[in-house]
């Protein structure tokens, strides 16, 4: 938990402030099914807070209270609701809430009710809360380059405030941090496909298949740019398969001999779609054949099928699917 | 191998319910709804649902309801969508969805379904496809579900879906598994099923599969116990599940066990949960692991008690 800056954490039986309010115990009811034994500073919090609730104080004190309620336990979200009423009725300075909720962001980066409040508060805001909004967001990315909450939250300011100008780069960014990153390989199809900026798919598709190839050339074992190529081509199979560059790099990985199994499966889904490959695509899975494959089926797409089985053992149910299909297909 | 410490677990779920004084509990206090469901039905799945005293929990989820129709998580608490399922659920484990006013919980949810057919959490507007899986499979429990605009729902959930064949949590949200086992659910529920590429989402998810047997929830993180349940019965939704290595998952579930203290956690040798807890036993038991009762995979709930809802009348 973070420290509390306004109050230094006394009691609120011992504060003038509070003099005038019976603090509420936990009603369990007679034959408690959950008793609980709280610790002494989160009951008295806890107590305050439900008189509070009760009386429906939207006050300055209550706002104080909610904060140090929620530093107690911020999955509390009857504690989170009742501010939002108490700020409302306040009238009060959002920015400064915001403040707030960036002081407590890292210690609760996954916490559903301080993305969703943070939400609200933005909302409310307006447009020009936005530029602001996505470099805070960029600050929490920087501790956890994958977290979900923000990236759902940065795709929402996106959307209801704008900002798209510097998104693709921001992407860019991380992918030169982490290629691996998911995260960011999802954000840059969101940018490609919604910015306002950038012309949308087709536009874009030549210099981000350039851009992708190269990221899986240089880790042909990363799931993301595989699928993101895929994604570039969306609705539009027969320009993936038309498209030397795809297959190109798959043959690039399969001479690799070392981390192929993405790139065997793209050359199937091809060669499924209507690939007619050169010679050399033959020649280069017929030199991947070891003892457990040795003959290599004849026909190219039922190589890849056993050779994968045997190298990618833990999908093996998966591969022999994918050769069965193509027996049927076949007939 | 190792196996599954059933009697230790048993101990360890009825003491985080009776025993509060933990940390965790106290934080756990607002969600004790949904801490509810996951001890109560991993009970239920290890055959010890008569260990608990059903009026006393009874009692208390009664109490946990609101004028709005729809349960918070706590007494004291708002009501929300999410303590909502998971009250309806712990009294169908009861057989006791007689106690409810349906239309009251249905109008609730009702409420909540917005313009574009997503659904809100609560009066508070956040909107998540987990919300349109709640909505659905309470509804779906209460016998309801034309309550709802269908149609709009599931169109709503279809905006969400990514090329990858998975789904997210609103359009152009990354896929994620979590997620993903919410919007198969709903579509399964909904009999909307045929809108899902199958084979397509089926490779995304067996490829969660890690060396070490476990699986994860997205491209290139860490294989997690939970996504045992939502990897698993989203692929036995869309009848794929035979993709993955089922013995090398049961291997990574059972090494994920304190055998000596009881319960589950997320990964091997990290502290349990009752979170995890359940979904452990929840996928042994979609894995068929003897001994276990099984699971619906659509709601969650034990097959048997899924039958009584719908075929005894």
């Amino acid at each position: 938990m973070d420290s509390r800056e306004d109050d230094g954490g006394e009691p609120l039986s011992r504060m003038a402030e509070w003099r005038d309010v019976t603090p509420l115990p936990q009603d369990d009811g007679p034959n408690p099914v959950v008793p609980i034994a709280y610790k002494e500073e989160f009951r008295e919090t806890m107590d305050y807070f439900r008189a509070i609730y009760k009386a429906d104080e939207r006050s300055p004190r209550a706002l104080r209270l909610t904060r140090r309620a929620i530093h107690l336990n911020p999955g509390n979200y009857t504690v989170w609701h009742f501010r939002r009423l108490v700020l409302e009725a306040l009238n009060a300075d959002l920015d400064e809430e915001l403040d707030f909720l960036q002081r407590i962001a890292n210690s609760n980066s996954k916490n559903y009710q301080l993305w969703h409040h943070r939400r609200w508060v933005v909302e409310r805001l307006g447009a020009n809360a936005g530029a602001k909004e996505l470099n805070l967001i960029k600050k929490i990315l920087s501790l956890d380059a994958k977290n979900y909450h923000a990236w759902s939250h940065r795709q929402w300011v996106l959307q209801a405030l704008g900002g798209w100008e510097d998104e693709l780069g921001y992407c860019q960014q991380l992918l030169e941090e982490d290629i691996f990153n998911n995260s960011a390989w999802n954000q840059r199809y969101f940018v490609v496909t919604r910015s306002p900026f950038l012309g949308g798919l087709k536009a874009m598709r030549a210099s981000e298949v350039r851009y992708t190839v190269e990221a899986i050339l240089a880790n042909p074992n990363n799931e993301c740019p595989w699928r993101y190529l895929r994604g570039l081509y969306k609705d539009d199979i027969k320009a993936l398969v038309n498209d030397p560059e795809i297959s190109s790099v798959c043959l690039k990985v399969i001479n690799m001999k070392n981390n192929y199994v993405f790139a065997l499966k793209m050359l199937l889904d091809l060669l499924c779609h209507g690939f007619q490959p050169c010679h050399e695509f033959g020649d280069s899975v017929v030199a991947l054949r070891t003892s457990d494959t040795d003959p290599l089926d004849p026909d190219l797409s039922m190589a890849i099928c056993d050779i994968l089985e045997h190298v990618d053992s833990l999908r093996a149910s998966y591969w022999i699917w994918r050769k069965n299909k193509l027996s049927v297909a076949a007939v | 191998m190792a196996e599954l410490a059933v009697d230790k677990h048993v101990k360890y779920i009825l003491a985080v319910e009776k025993n509060k004084d933990s940390f965790e509990s106290v934080v756990m206090d607002p969600l004790r709804m949904n801490g509810a469901y996951w001890g109560l039905t991993a009970l239920d799945l290890l055959g010890k649902l008569d260990s608990v005293n059903v009026d006393e929990v009874i009692s208390w989820i009664l109490k946990c309801q609101h004028e709005s129709g729809g349960f918070s998580g706590n007494i004291g608490h708002d009501p929300h969508i999410l303590y909502t399922l998971s009250a309806v659920q712990v009294l169908a484990l009861f057989n006791k969805l007689d106690v409810l006013d349906i239309d009251k919980v249905a109008t609730y949810i009702t409420r909540l379904q917005n313009e574009d057919g997503s659904f809100s959490g609560d009066m508070w507007g956040e909107v998540d496809t987990r919300f349109s899986y709640i909505a659905i499979c309470c509804l779906s429990i209460l016998c309801c579900l034309g309550k709802i605009n269908v149609e709009k729902a599931v169109s709503y959930i279809l905006s969400c879906k990514n090329l990858d064949g998975g789904f997210g949590c609103t359009p152009g949200g990354e896929s994620h598994a979590g997620q993903i086992f919410c919007c198969v659910g709903a579509l399964a529920l909904t009999g909307s099923l045929h809108y899902v590429d199958k084979d397509l989402l089926g490779w995304w998810l067996c490829e969660r599969q890690v060396k070490s047997g476990g699986l994860n929830g997205r491209p290139e993180k860490l294989p997690d116990v939970c996504y045992s349940w939502w990897v698993l019965s989203s692929l036995i939704m869309i009848d794929r599940v035979h993709w993955i290595d089922k013995e090398k998952l049961v291997k990574f579930i059972l090494d994920c066990q304190d055998v000596e203290n009881g319960g589950i956690s997320d990964r091997p040798d990290d502290a349990v949960d009752v979170y995890h807890t359940y979904f452990g036993v929840a996928g042994l038991s979609l894995l068929n692991y003897p001994g276990l009762k099984a699971i619906d995979p659509a709601y969650a709930l034990p097959v048997d008690v899924v039958n009584r809802i719908f075929f005894s009348g």
